[in-house]
């Protein structure tokens, strides 16, 4: 019976285990080096909160894995020979595989600022940063976060909820602007700043890091020369694959472990998912490496099936991701990762309410590309079907209630769109009201 | 914020400590008005009245006062022995309840028959108390925008299972306690309530179960503004707040309060069967009768929403439609016990064992009740011993069940549990209406809560907040619909989940369970393919 080894019981490497387990009878070994049971990393700043008890970060509970006959083994790899098929681990013990699935992960990108040695600096990315950053706040009153995306914004948010100020430096001169439209960004940096009292500061970088007698972080000074006092200074300027201990194996890396479709990687019988994979080729406009919870799931699923005997290619479609900054909700699905430049869009906000939607089209063919919203929350299904049927514009206007997933008695807003769009086009279309047996497909 | 806070703490604290202090003050002087008043009303089998009966042995009482309630109880309790030995010895007859606790009551003298005294008092618990709360959650939940914030719930010894929770549990089932065993230690609360009693009935006097219910209204009407408070944004939030604190403050405590002010039977009628588990009792039947027509239209009323209301609306609605939004246990739950949530397991084995018991004291519920319906109909029991039917005690049958299951599990688990085990032990592990609405849920339903494709993120906010246990993350990761029997529809998963993943909805019963969900995103593969 042949074995497969996981390395990295993250989202990827436990989708992957669990589905194989669902299409065969194989023995499976995840070995991780972080933690001895699969959590969600999503769910460390609940937990940091005070939100959640630390056993709740598992979504398993701890029989599962038993029961399910997956081998879990807490270790670090140093070295893998992939002319034994073998790994060699921290302890001395040599373990060996039949195929070998690399999902490691990533590591945060670390800033090579002046000062970038002191204590009183970390960043954020698994249980173990969680309790470092338990040790790191205390006595601190002021912390400085430098990186504007999205784990910047939840350690934000872990340090307000201790009662730390924050001063947020975000490179971008708008924030999260390589995703959201100026609108959107105003909108949360109004929140960010108005509603919770972080002091955000976009296009500011640390220049370099002050630190006091104890060898402690005590400052730091932006590419403008403005001065920041903090005693804690978190940096999430962004992740990287983690491949380091793969240097001498003969598996080709770049930024991540190199793969195909297939997520096979240059050596037979050795794969790579999730964070630390790098896509050869493109595969339509995604990027080639995926950092997101949600393609590192469907990466795993993807790859069970191969391991189970029937070789399968990722084939991404149509692109989706949630977020949440603070209090507000971000939900996106669309035909692209970015949505192309030409495409115009259909726009109703309410800062009042802290809720916009912004329906993209393509000026040519009115077909419709994507839609976005903050504050409101739209149907998965109905959305990525329209986007697979290539619905026009007119029709998810008219059809847009439903999209809708907000709770039972929220306002609709729907009616907002329709009117935003009839003043656009000079045009009378109804909104249609939500039909259950459309958005299902019942006869 | 910060003021306001300490504000509130001062008056909540000081004035619980007034009502804690109220308990002992008085002393105790019984009046021949007082025992006329209380023991002629009730009769024994042969026509004679309680108090023509116990006067004699009560004489020697009257006027002498007692500085401590037991050495007045016992005196009071040893007249009322004497007269039940000579009794039985007579005619065999006996008095079933001696009104020791009224009588008690309105023996009181002292500190809160004073009316300065008494207004300060009053004023304390029911203005400063509840005023109090209501600042220290104001400070608290103030924020410019809405957003359920749960913040340092997990590192708070009161909300995270800790020792301030377990301090306030036992308080709790001691309360409980005193409330069912040892009522008298409560009469100076029952005095303090008397002023409310008698906005309804002129001249009333506050029994336990009215202060208990009076206590039970301004709890779940403090903590339902707490609610609104701290969910606001979330219309299901608000709107459902705002029913159950209806339905209680309404239906089960002013109307029937009405009711009795105008003569007609003091039904709560929401109040059904099996849940309120003395319906069939030959007593109510036979009480309810005794009213004439209206009093017929309610008990049927009642049968009606067992027999059709509740398959009717779980089918439209789901079990929410009582149980989140209309019983009264549920609306302390969602009110008052908010906080404790969090507290209930997830874990398979929990859910093993809810399911056996709940349906196990189903069982025992309408065993109970069948029995109960054959003593009053004469099935299996003889005229001269109606109480044993088929060999079995139905009255015996019923006390122990009115114990056990009425008292300690519905209200000393239920309720004093709160901070140990979650707010819906009861309705998760007894409660045999909810296992009967239960079973509609689960099999015959239009309700849900539908799971957003691809979205969850396993954080399991959704599972910590589900107070009736249920794993909701093990549905939403996997896309999978949530139909279960135990799900009350309380939406707070759905308020707490970061990304929206979940949606109560009531849609085409067709719809509710899926085949093996599905990941949107990716064309790779099938899941439901066979390889």
């Amino acid at each position: 019976m042949p074995r497969h080894v996981i390395i990295g019981n993250g989202i990827a490497g436990i989708t992957a285990a669990r589905m194989l387990r669902k299409l065969s009878d194989d023995e499976i070994l995840v070995i991780s080096a972080e933690s001895e049971y699969f959590y969600s990393r999503p769910a460390l700043m609940y937990y940091f909160m005070g939100h959640m008890p630390e056993q709740a970060l598992k979504p398993y509970e701890d029989w599962f894995w038993k029961k399910n006959r997956i081998q879990l083994k807490k270790a670090f790899v140093q070295e893998v020979d992939v002319k034994q098929k073998a790994l060699r681990l921290d302890s001395g013990e040599s373990l060996s595989y039949d195929t070998l699935v690399l999902a490691t992960g990533s590591h945060a990108v670390k800033g090579n600022w002046h000062g970038a040695h002191f204590s009183g600096i970390q960043s954020l990315i698994g249980i173990h940063d969680v309790y470092a950053l338990e040790e790191n706040i205390k006595n601190v009153s002021q912390a400085v976060v430098a990186g504007g995306g999205l784990i910047g914004v939840e350690l934000a948010e872990m340090l307000l909820a201790r009662n730390i100020d924050v001063t947020f430096l975000v490179r971008e001169f708008k924030f999260w602007n390589r995703v959201l439209p100026p609108e959107e960004s105003q909108l949360l940096e109004k929140h960010i700043r108005d509603d919770h009292g972080v002091d955000l500061r976009v296009g500011t970088e640390i220049k370099d890091i002050q630190g006091d007698a104890a060898g402690r972080v005590a400052g730091i000074t932006t590419q403008h020369g403005q001065k920041i006092l903090c005693q804690f200074l978190g940096v999430t300027i962004g992740v990287a694959p983690n491949i380091a201990f793969l240097e001498s194996s003969g598996i080709e890396t770049a930024k991540g472990v190199l793969v195909n479709e297939y997520f096979e990687t240059n050596i037979p019988d050795v794969y790579a998912i999730g964070d630390c994979a790098e896509f050869r080729h493109a595969i339509g406009d995604r990027p080639r490496i995926e950092q997101i919870w949600y393609t590192g799931k469907m990466h795993g699923e993807v790859l069970a099936h191969t391991l189970a005997g029937k070789r399968t290619p990722y084939k991404p479609v149509n692109f989706f991701n949630s977020a949440k900054i603070f209090d507000i909700e971000y939900q996106v699905y669309s035909r692209k990762v970015v949505i192309p430049y030409e495409c115009q869009s259909v726009f109703w906000s309410d800062d009042h309410m802290r809720k916009s939607i912004r329906v993209f089209f393509d000026p040519q063919s009115k077909r419709f590309e994507g839609v976005t919203v903050l504050g409101i929350r739209l149907r998965h299904e109905v959305c990525d079907r329209w986007l697979r049927e290539e619905r026009s514009l007119d029709y998810v206007v008219e059809h847009l209630s439903d999209a809708r997933f907000d709770p039972e008695f929220y306002p609709g807003l729907e009616q907002k769109i329709v009117d935003v769009y009839n003043l656009m086009f000079d045009k009378n279309l109804k909104l249609k009201k939500r039909n259950w047996k459309r958005i299902f497909q019942l006869k | 914020m910060k003021l306001m806070s300490s504000i509130g703490k001062l008056l909540f604290y000081s004035g619980l400590l007034v009502f804690l202090l109220s308990l002992g003050t008085g002393s105790f002087q019984l009046s021949q008005e007082t025992a006329f008043d209380e023991l002629d009303r009730l009769h024994l089998e042969d026509g004679r009245s309680y108090y023509s009966v116990l006067e004699p042995e009560l004489k020697s009482l009257y006027g002498k006062e007692f500085s401590s309630r037991y050495a007045f109880l016992k005196a009071y309790r040893e007249s009322v022995d004497r007269t039940q030995e000579e009794l039985k010895k007579q005619s065999g007859l006996s008095i079933k309840d001696d009104r020791s606790v009224m009588i008690l009551k309105r023996s009181t003298t002292g500190l809160l028959r004073n009316d300065m005294a008494f207004a300060f008092v009053f004023s304390f618990v029911f203005l400063l108390m509840p005023i109090g709360a209501v600042l220290m959650f104001y400070a608290k939940y103030k924020s410019p925008v809405g957003g359920i914030r749960h913040n340092g719930i997990f590192q708070n010894s009161l909300t995270n299972g800790g020792w301030l929770g377990i301090f306030l549990g036992t308080l709790l089932i001691g309360f409980y306690i005193v409330l069912y065993f040892f009522p008298e230690w409560l009469t100076n609360w029952m005095l303090l309530a008397d002023p409310i009693k008698q906005v309804f009935i002129a001249g009333a006097q506050a029994d336990q179960w009215f202060l208990y219910g009076l206590m039970y209204g301004v709890a779940m009407l403090v903590m339902g503004l707490r609610m609104y408070m701290k969910y606001r944004g979330n219309r299901y939030q608000m709107f459902r707040t705002t029913s159950v604190l209806f339905f209680q403050l309404c239906f089960a405590f002013a109307l029937p309060e009405i009711l009795a002010a105008f003569n007609q039977p003091a039904v709560d009628l929401k109040h059904i069967w099996p849940l309120n588990y003395g319906y069939f009792e030959g007593s109510n039947i036979t009480s309810m009768y005794s009213y004439g027509n209206i009093g017929m239209t309610m008990f049927w009323w009642g049968v009606l929403l067992f027999l059709i209301g509740v398959p009717l609306f779980t089918y439209f609605f789901g079990k929410r439609w009582y149980c989140s939004w209309v019983c009264g246990c549920g609306g302390l739950a969602e009110t008052a016990g908010d906080s404790f949530r969090q507290l209930s397991d997830k874990s398979v084995k929990a859910w093993r064992i809810e399911r056996i018991m709940i349906h196990a004291v189903l069982v025992f519920a309408v065993l109970m009740t069948v029995l109960v319906l054959c003593a009053y109909w004469g099935i299996g029991n003889t005229p001269e011993n109606p109480d044993m039917v088929f060999g079995i005690s139905s009255g015996t049958l019923k006390w122990i069940y009115g114990f056990l299951i009425g008292s300690i599990f519905s209200g000393v688990v239920g309720t004093g549990f709160y901070p140990l085990m979650g707010n819906r032990v009861w309705c998760r592990f007894g409660c045999p209406l909810a296992a009967y609405i239960g079973l509609f849920q689960r099999k015959k339903s239009r309700f849900r809560i539908t799971t957003n494709g691809g979205q969850c993120i396993s954080c399991g906010n959704c599972s910590t907040y589900c107070e009736m246990g249920i794993d909701v993350r093990a549905y939403a990761q996997k896309g999978q619909n949530i139909v279960r029997s135990s799900c009350v529809g309380c939406g707070v998963c759905s308020a707490v989940c970061p990304r929206g993943v979940l949606r109560l909805e009531n849609a085409p019963e067709e719809t509710r369970m899926q085949q093996e969900p599905i990941v949107i995103g990716h064309d790779g593969i099938r899941l439901n393919e066979k390889l």
